[in-house]
């Protein structure tokens, strides 16, 4: 056996090694990840059609009467513990000019109402999703979720959970 | 008599264990009941990421369960279904991927791997055969 080959041996024995090395940092990359980490399907897509009821004017609202600015769409409900959480947060955002359109998802008419009369109202509107189909067609997983939309009207970012302090700087990197 | 009643009510609360499961639908033919079964086990659940339609008590999935119901009886196709559900919650929704260039290694990965294994096996065997015979 010439010297070559033993060297070319040698090297053989070795793959099973970089095998694992390549497995160990494809496998480490993904640790600590959000297993629950969904991306959304509409990202770069228009607000899909709808026709829902405002909360404050009965009347109905569709796709065209969202706002031509930047804008955060955020699905709520009161049976919704994590939105208890968010609320306060999103007033203090509401406070800095951020316009939130929300959207009661899947709750009754008077809980919400009494619920923003208590808690304050943070949304430039709310709009009623009663059997859930608008968080359908949005493809939300539950409740809280927020969206935001930029001024060409596009849906850029989605948030599954509460907005906080802690995420707010990502997702205001997309309002614009 | 009383005996007879109570007969009654077990034999009734019986059949009616299966039903508590899912929520009660009714189907205008058994074909589309049957595609009702084999869409929400071919879908999964956005929420509960590790269980199918079928199987998942999350409000989303009744919700999507639902909505599979009303499309069926609306005579869409499957293929149309399963369309809308990729269109709203991605390709994330499909247990069996979409053939793309995204999903290459996972659907021909192993027979990859399978046809490495067998190019090395025989690779492997030759040369001993070799060695065998330039011993002799």
């Amino acid at each position: 056996m010439t010297m070559r080959h033993r060297l070319i041996k040698k090297a053989l024995l070795f793959i099973p090694l970089v095998l694992f090395l390549i497995l160990g940092i494809a496998f480490y990359s993904q640790l600590g990840k959000n297993t629950q980490y969904m991306p959304s399907a509409l990202i770069g897509q228009k607000v899909p059609a709808f026709n829902l009821i405002s909360l404050n004017s009965d009347q109905i609202i569709t796709q065209d009467d969202l706002p031509n600015t930047p804008y955060l769409i955020n699905f709520w409900g009161t049976w919704c513990p994590a939105c208890h959480v968010e609320h306060p947060f999103l007033t203090t955002l509401a406070d800095d000019g951020v316009v939130i359109v929300g959207i009661d998802y899947k709750d009754e008419k008077a809980l919400a109402k009494q619920w923003l009369e208590e808690k304050g109202d943070p949304y430039l509107m709310v709009l009623m999703d009663e059997i859930g189909h608008f968080g359908v067609d949005m493809g939300i997983t539950g409740a809280p979720e927020t969206f935001v939309v930029n001024s060409s009207g596009a849906i850029v970012y989605r948030l599954q959970g509460v907005v906080s302090e802690s995420n707010w700087s990502t997702i205001q990197g997309y309002l614009k | 008599m009383i005996t007879a009643r109570i007969v009654f009510c077990w034999v009734v609360l019986f059949f009616a264990l299966p039903g508590i499961a899912q929520e009660l639908l009714t189907f205008s033919s058994t074909l589309n009941q049957t595609r009702y079964q084999n869409l929400i086990e071919e879908l999964r659940c956005p929420k509960c990421q590790n269980q199918n339609l079928a199987d998942s008590a999350s409000g989303i999935a009744v919700d999507l369960r639902e909505q599979v119901h009303q499309m069926i009886e609306a005579n869409k196709s499957d293929q149309e279904i399963v369309d809308y559900m990729v269109a709203r919650y991605g390709e994330f929704v499909l247990y069996r991927p979409i053939h793309s260039s995204a999903t290459f290694l996972l659907w021909y990965g192993p027979f990859i791997l399978l046809g490495i294994g067998l190019f090395t096996f025989v690779l492997v065997v030759m040369a001993n055969r070799k060695k065998r015979g330039a011993k002799l």
